[in-house]
């Protein structure tokens, strides 16, 4: 079985979906929770609408009726979790009644999903960012941890609770240690025996030990002055970041802005040098999938102009700053650092990745990889934590002057800011601009026609973009997506972040709708 | 399974699973068959009959793709009666459309035309009928010329059984038969999603990439395997280039997972942005916001750069500086980005887009 969550498989992550497909005619069930009708809906034996933000809810309700109706796996949540009387305490106050409530799913519906869900094993439990972009985005991460566990689906294959990543490399990212309180292969600054060790490898006399600033804070400290100097590679915050006004009055604040990307993007308008970088196809290297899979990238084309690997621009500023690196190839660099100094990747060599790469973690060069973590319910840190968590609405909900709910993502056809895409031939043509995408009922109600253009409004920003009469949106919701900076779903999104990982919250903010005069 | 079935295939004793087609027991054995219909991860469907074989003992010809093995089988796939009917074959679908590989961009990789070539076709002994079908050029993406089509089927399964996009199949009956979507729409106007899939599996010159038209022929192209930049899928590809431009995106049936070959628009054909002339070639400085950009040599740049942050460093410490990275980029970057901000200037102030 399959359970996606908060996923449009097939237009996010198009090929992942054909394997659901292709599984689902090979005879796995599909379930699907999702505020619209995507079209996996067309496979599914279930379709779960619940109310945006409401997942937490329904997921606890669904665990009430494992619990009440006995459906769970005793066995492993005996021997392989912890913290399951907290999660009964908790899941005892969401009765099917009180989830229907919240999440707008009848109590009967939530028993036939429990009920369905504990009847296969394993099921896979697979989701994306209509989990993670609310102000509880950690929050419904654990509550499908706690679903899954409690269903006793994870460390077996086919089973686990799957993200999707959407960008090919933000597991490699993290990985690397491209954030703040991780160097590579996740050992946490705050260590001194991590800062030594790579301290010693980068051959520096010490590394800072506080954990830095998430991508929010140093936004807001261009404002405050904490921040004077930014340098961004490769992203294009303008358009990327919820409220867009407000992303450019922190952008122009920056004293001094360093931008190094492929092309002029609206975020390199803000910028005092703007580097320019060689592509995905002029470099050599490697991405980690969204399973972990760490695979080749080759050079098959030469970079324009002057355009350098991003790798050899940091190497040479780092020489202005008195270093002198040895790695001169994304081999070496790979080689004899990443794979040194991150020990669940020491066993990956370029060598052994010539063919459909290496899973990590990979410890040693005579290890097979790790398709599947927590093999027999075996944690890394021992026993699987359940975690009892309460509901707690949108930041932002609908109210008189504002009715409805705007939720945000992507689109097949476009990626994110379209500084790739909107510069392919064949793709603009299939998709070139943005629309609203709201219900039929709604449309009939304010009297809009499919393709006319109107008016959708936060308190943030105002957009006037081509309507699309859809059945895919229930009542209530209005859908866009980011990719045009014209009627981008950012000037109107609300900047509130999850207090964990300061991620914000796309999927949920209020909005008015109203036919142009 | 532990029980294995023996047969004699052209007179050697080779042992097969029982289930296996006599194609695929003959193949395991490096045996020679040759095939337009049939496709991996696709129904056999005995559609182009190339793949015949004498069986002993059976009533005609067998299709080798569909046929099981069945113990003590004898199986001959190379005798004169054998070629003489694939050469038939061969010349009645040769004749039954357009096919002028002057013109055709599958020159020199039609599985067709390297039929015709093995087995000695000079020219078909059938008058070539000429069914008009107007080009399917609805879209800047795929070309589908049906007078080049030999209604293998191929592209149907793929669209149904690998991508599951259930827009393909056929219409019509007898030779008015043809492929396409539903109510013989243009691509354009249908619910194709532009995966490329039928393209990709399509023997002859029916269903091509348009944008790799007279971009170079198939000899020419250099053939590079890299992961797709856009999901994060990892789709393995191979990329073709010519003259520094990327020609076109194929998946390969070779390689495992995570797509076993499948692609999807964007991997297939959001890739020619690479040569796009915005692209950024030259660094680009200006010392005050508000002023126009000039270019720069790198050592320019990276001065600029190093005086700007070190008097930033100096005067407010290293936390005053922020560093942002990319989820677009490789590991590689990635990492030397982050050891650049902590090792040369001394902040943990980084992170990227896992937050978006």
């Amino acid at each position: 079985m399959i359970i996606l969550v908060g996923t449009n498989i097939t237009e996010a992550h198009p090929v992942a979906s054909t394997f659901v497909k292709d599984a689902v005619l090979a005879g796995a069930k599909l379930i699907v929770i999702d505020p619209r009708r995507t079209d996996m809906v067309d496979f599914a034996e279930m379709h779960v609408p619940l109310k945006v933000g409401s997942d937490v809810a329904l997921i606890n309700g669904v665990m009430n009726v494992l619990i009440e109706e006995n459906l769970y796996d005793k066995k492993y949540v005996d021997s392989c979790t912890e913290g399951f009387e907290e999660l009964k305490k908790k899941v005892m106050e969401y009765p099917p009644e009180r989830a229907a409530e919240i999440s707008g799913i009848p109590a009967d519906t939530i028993r036939e999903l429990a009920r369905k869900m504990a009847s296969v094993k394993p099921a896979m439990l697979m989701y994306t960012l209509g989990i993670t972009e609310h102000i509880c985005g950690v929050n419904n991460v654990m509550s499908c941890a706690n679903l899954q566990m409690l269903l006793g689906n994870v460390g077996v294959e086919c089973g686990g609770v799957n993200p999707q990543r959407g960008q090919n490399n933000v597991q490699g990212a993290c990985d690397m240690g491209a954030l703040p309180n991780v160097f590579p292969g996740y050992q946490q600054v705050a260590n001194a025996d991590a800062r030594a060790k790579f301290a010693k490898a980068w051959n520096v006399k010490s590394l800072p030990d506080k954990p830095g600033m998430m991508m929010p804070t140093m936004m807001k400290n261009l404002t405050t002055g904490k921040v004077k100097a930014f340098y961004v590679f490769g992203e294009n915050l303008a358009n990327t970041e919820p409220d867009i006004h407000h992303v450019e009055r922190e952008l122009q604040s920056a004293e001094f802005l360093v931008c190094q990307d492929i092309f002029p993007t609206e975020t390199t308008r803000f910028a005092h040098v703007i580097l320019p970088a060689a592509a995905w196809s002029e470099n050599d290297g490697t991405f980690a999938s969204s399973e972990r899979r760490v695979n080749r990238v080759r050079a098959a084309s030469v970079p324009p102009g002057d355009a350098r690997p991003n790798w050899w621009i940091f190497k040479e500023l780092a020489k202005r700053f008195g270093h002198e690196w040895q790695s001169s190839s994304a081999q070496e660099i790979w080689d004899n650092e990443i794979s040194v100094l991150a020990p669940s990747m020491a066993g990956i060599k370029y060598a052994r990745l010539e063919n459909d790469g290496l899973q990590w973690p990979c410890p040693t060069e005579d290890h097979p990889g790790t398709p599947t973590l927590h093999k027999g319910g075996k944690f890394t840190r021992g026993l699987g934590m359940l975690k009892a968590i309460d509901y707690i609405p949108p930041a932002e909900v609908p109210d008189q002057e504002y009715p409805f709910v705007l939720s945000t993502g992507r689109r097949l056809y476009h990626y994110h800011t379209r500084t790739q895409t909107g510069r392919s031939a064949g793709i603009n043509d299939l998709l070139g601009e943005e629309t609203a995408d709201i219900s039929t009922a709604d449309a009939e109600a304010k009297g809009i026609s499919d393709g006319e253009k109107i008016s959708v409004k936060s308190r943030r920003g105002e957009v006037v973009v081509k309507a699309r009469v859809t059945k895919e949106v229930p009542p209530g919701l209005v859908w866009m997506a980011f990719h045009f900076r014209e009627a981008c779903a950012n000037w109107l999104t609300n900047p509130v972040y999850d207090p964990v990982t300061q991620t914000a919250e796309y999927k949920a903010c209020a909005v008015r709708i109203d036919k142009l005069r | 399974m532990d029980t294995k079935i023996t047969v004699t295939i052209d007179g050697q004793e080779v042992s097969a699973d029982p289930g296996q087609t006599i194609l695929e027991a003959a193949r395991s054995q490096g045996i020679y068959i040759p095939t337009l219909c049939h496709y991996s991860k696709t129904t056999n469907v005995g559609a182009c009959r190339v793949c015949v074989v004498e069986v002993e003992n059976a009533r005609s010809y067998v299709a080798s793709c569909c046929a099981p093995v069945t113990p003590g089988m004898v199986i001959r796939t190379n005798t004169p009666a054998i070629r003489a009917a694939q050469k038939m074959i061969i010349e009645l679908l040769w004749s039954s459309g357009d096919h002028n590989c002057l013109t055709c961009e599958q020159n020199g990789a039609c599985e067709l035309q390297d039929l015709v070539y093995w087995l000695q076709i000079d020219k078909p002994r059938f008058p070539i009928e000429h069914h008009g079908y107007e080009m399917d050029n609805s879209n800047t993406m795929i070309t589908r010329d049906l007078n080049k089509c030999i209604l293998c089927g191929r592209c149907i399964r793929a669209c149904n059984e690998i991508q599951v996009n259930e827009v393909l199949d056929f219409a019509n009956r007898g030779s008015y038969a043809k492929v396409g979507p539903a109510f013989d729409a243009d691509y354009i106007d249908s619910s194709c999603v532009f995966c490329g899939e039928c393209a990709q599996v399509c023997p002859t010159g029916a269903i091509t990439f348009k944008q790799a038209k007279f971009a170079g022929r198939p000899w020419e192209l250099s053939k590079t395997r890299t992961t797709c930049a856009y999901c994060g899928v990892g789709c393995q590809i191979d990329l073709y280039t010519k003259d520094n431009k990327i020609v076109k995106v194929m998946g390969n049936r070779q390689y495992g997972p995570p797509n076993e070959g499948s692609l999807c628009v964007k991997g297939r054909f959001g890739m020619d942005f690479i040569s796009h002339p915005d692209r950024i070639s030259k660094p680009l400085i200006r010392h005050q916001k508000g002023e126009a950009f000039k270019e720069a040599a790198w050592d320019e740049a990276y001065a600029f750069i190093a005086q700007r942050l070190a008097a930033v460093k100096k005067e407010y410490g290293p936390d005053s500086i922020a560093g942002l990275s990319s989820a677009r980029c490789t590991n590689e970057e990635n990492y030397v980005f982050q050891k650049f901000l902590r090792g040369g200037i001394g902040t943990n102030n980084i992170d990227h887009c896992a937050r978006l």
